[in-house]
């Protein structure tokens, strides 16, 4: 009964911690320019 | 065709496009032209040199330029003069507020998703394990997993369905329903009963089916809106870029720049070349000569004298001019078609999508149901729990779950496939009216036609009359001369050339002096317009005949039209004799000449009233009406910012032939959408019985809406997969 509780209690921890970083990433605009982000890894000289 | 009125900037009328935070001051400019890294790169490295500068940003997906600095130095013109030599189009952004509403509606969508994805996967764990291991259970170990369930599933799906609610609220507070009304009484009533059961201590919770019922409709949801999104972005951006400015000149003679909108009548306006008119007005200056094809449709073009009256959206093609405006901005030509058009946007507004029609037949059905199976069971004696577990059954198992994903899945993929073919869908139902379409009218300037002339009788002209007539052509920028200039290929220009508007052009060659330009110019006898003629010192003249330059791909796309069962129409506005040749070349039979602006828009309503489905080709102002007024409208890539804002669909690139493309992929849209209907229909008609009498449990609810959802998204899938007929 304890592991189980232990099992729950962490997968609910871990998922919501997943949910807090992908609400973050949207906050701070990381989802506002895919396109312009996609070419921007062929840049050399990011400065 | 589309030349921007862009004279000089000047820090006062930009001010109200800066945004000041304490120091910092930002500004955003719409760029266009940027693609690729590279250009990134350059846009960024470019402003970033101007000294006192701070942050550039370039967003390749909206195509803004963010701009911020501190220094007193640096100006917003600077930054636009900046981009503009670097060879891309940069205009001010003016940053509205509907956009941050629109922004923030797509997060808060986005939020919901976020949160109903996590929502379903903890849930789905906690029921699975009630599902196959349940029997294995004692009671308690049970009731910890229902409440367990219940406290993410219930604030999960009361927060995450709130789109859902809200549009459901506001329908039902005008009297009328929506998809979203049986949507929000599913959720709400798969929550109350699974609680119920909770609180009883029962078997059947719903938990899961409501909340992955939210996650499932949300994708639907957030897939339209980024559809719609697009499109507004894509407007925005082409509201930017036509900002309209004019240089007005001051009693004292200095000009300064305002924008149309506080141009007052009596206002002189200095009009350089290649400048747009930005309201009606009357010539002051000196005779030029305009192109009217954005007004009347009309290919050659006119000389204006001194007095004449001039129309808002005629393009000066001669000399720089000087008019007194004798209208406001609202009352000229290019606004009275602005109303014409919102008139239009208006009658458009009142086609009801596909979804919307299923939905007003599926709400009275199921809710019908629904009731039918609550009476039934108490008739038959079940007690009230019983009666309405089961018709709340019903309600969830018809959730219009796949009906919300059958058309959004679809059009994404329909647009996906069409962007990579050349064409920019504006709107979602454009796709399911162009489906429709059982008429074809096409606009001949600039849109079967390139809109620039090209020489008809180079053959009958000697060469050394060419080479000589090219010298004098290729000293002006008349669209007829450098027709002339182009078939004569690159050489010299001749010297001391002196350009009468409307009249020619003059200059010696080898000591003799050579006129080119019109007959009267050149003392020839007669004239019937649209030619030039050339003369050398007392030498006869030489007619020198244009025509129109068919677009080459034109007579193919008229063709695979009629195949496809439409008829073609050419209305047009200018004479008669280059609409025949152009009508014959392109294979339509039937065409109308000399039509303005309101007889075209009065032909389309008329079309609409006989119960035509009307599509609308055409890229002038002159065609922006009729454009809105028909049933679904397409601009070329080279059109007239308003008729690419009129038009549901605009194609990039040069080509027509994608337009084909794009009716046969929205008629097999089309296709695929009824398929899905029929898909989910066939799937609930299943369920239903099983619900009505009480067989339904939370396992069979939650895989028959997974796998609907599932078909019908993959039903979407296949338009990618086949390549058109």
């Amino acid at each position: 009964m304890s592991g189980i509780a232990l099992v729950i209690a962490s997968a609910l921890l871990v998922g919501l911690i997943a949910l807090g970083v992908l609400l973050w990433a949207l906050a701070s605009g990381q989802y506002d320019d895919p396109q312009g982000d996609a070419e921007r890894i062929l840049m050399d000289d990011e400065p | 065709m589309n030349l921007p009125l862009r004279p000089a900037e000047t820090a006062d009328d930009l001010s109200r496009y800066i945004r000041s935070e304490g120091a910092l001051r930002s500004f955003e400019v719409a760029v266009t032209g940027a693609r690729c890294a590279g250009c990134i790169g350059k846009i960024e490295t470019g402003v970033r040199g101007i000294t006192g500068v701070q942050e550039v940003r370039l967003n390749l997906s909206t195509g803004k330029l963010s701009v911020s600095w501190q220094a007193e130095t640096v100006s917003p013109q600077m930054v636009l003069r900046r981009v503009r030599d670097l060879g891309y189009g940069a205009q001010p952004f003016d940053a509205e507020d509907t956009l941050d509403a629109d922004g923030a509606h797509g997060r808060l969508l986005l939020r919901c998703l976020a949160l109903a994805a996590f929502g379903t996967v903890f849930t789905m764990g906690l029921t699975d394990a009630l599902w196959y291991g349940g029997d294995d259970m004692d009671a308690a170990m049970r009731d910890v997993f229902h409440w367990l369930a219940a406290a993410v599933a219930i604030p999960v799906t009361l927060y995450a369905g709130q789109p859902f609610f809200r549009s459901a609220w506001s329908s039902l507070s005008h009297r009328r329903t929506n998809m979203d009304v049986p949507i929000s009484a599913a959720l709400l009533l798969s929550l109350g009963l699974s609680f119920y059961q909770t609180l009883q201590r029962g078997q059947d919770i719903y938990f899961d089916a409501a909340v992955m019922l939210v996650l499932l409709l949300l994708v639907g949801r957030f897939l339209d809106f980024r559809l719609r999104d697009r499109a507004r972005g894509a407007a925005r951006h082409l509201l930017a870029m036509q900002s309209l400015l004019a240089r007005r000149l001051k009693p004292n003679g200095d000009s300064e720049t305002v924008t149309a909108r506080d141009l007052a009548p009596g206002d002189r306006l200095v009009l350089a070349t290649g400048e747009r008119v930005p309201v009606n007005g009357v010539l002051e200056s000196e005779a030029t000569e305009l192109d009217n094809s954005l007004v009347t449709g009309e290919s050659a073009s006119v000389s204006v004298l001194t007095g004449a009256a001039l129309q808002a959206g005629a393009i000066i093609t001669g000399p720089a001019a000087i008019l007194r405006a004798t209208a406001r901005v609202e009352d000229s030509l290019v606004a009275d078609l602005a109303r014409l058009l919102e008139a239009g946007q208006q009658t458009r507004c009142r086609y009801v999508r596909l979804a919307d029609r299923a939905a007003r037949a599926y709400v009275p059905v199921v809710t019908g149901l629904a009731l039918l199976v609550l009476l039934g069971w108490l008739v038959w004696g079940a007690t009230v729990i019983v009666a309405a577990t089961n018709a709340i059954a019903v309600l969830i198992i018809t959730c219009p779950c796949a009906l919300g994903l059958a058309v959004p899945a679809v059009q994404v993929v329909a647009t996906e496939r069409l962007f990579r073919h050349g064409v920019f869908v504006k709107s979602g139902d454009a796709l399911e009216r162009l489906a429709e379409i059982d008429l074809a009218i096409f606009d001949k300037t600039g849109t079967l036609t390139t809109g620039t002339p090209m020489l008809k009788n180079r053959e009958a002209i000697p060469f050394c009359v060419l080479d000589k007539a090219a010298m004098l052509a290729r000293a002006s920028r008349h669209p007829l001369a450098r027709a002339v200039a182009a078939a004569a290929g690159p050489g010299p220009v001749a010297r001391d050339t002196r350009e009468t508007a409307g009249a020619g052009i003059q200059a010696s060659v080898d000591g003799e002096v050579c006129r080119l330009g019109s007959a009267v110019w050149c003392g020839a006898a007669q004239d019937s317009g649209g030619r030039l003629w050339f003369r050398r010192a007392d030498q006869a003249p030489v007619p020198f005949e244009f025509q129109e330059t068919l677009r080459p791909e034109a007579a193919a796309v008229i063709a695979a039209l009629t195949a496809r069962g439409i008829a073609v129409q050419m209305l047009t506005g200018d004479r008669g004799g280059p609409a025949e040749a152009v009508a014959a070349q392109a294979g339509i039979a039937n065409w109308c000449a000399g039509v303005g602006p309101r007889e075209k828009a009065a032909h389309l309503q008329q079309l609409r009233d006989q119960g035509r489905r009307v599509l609308m080709v055409g890229d002038g102002i002159n065609d922006a009406a009729a454009m809105a007024l028909a049933h679904v409208s397409i601009a070329p890539g080279t059109a007239a910012d308003v008729s690419q804002l009129a038009s549901d669909m605009v194609l990039r690139g040069e080509s027509l032939m994608p337009l084909v493309e794009a009716v046969d992929v929205a008629r097999r849209a089309r296709r695929l959408v009824l398929q899905n209907f029929s898909l989910a229909a066939l799937y609930n008609l299943t369920a239903i019985p099983m619900a009505a009498l009480g067989m339904v449990t939370p396992l069979i609810a939650a895989a028959t809406m997974a796998g609907s959802s599932l078909l019908v998204t993959l039903n979407a899938l296949r338009l990618t997969l086949r390549k058109m007929p």
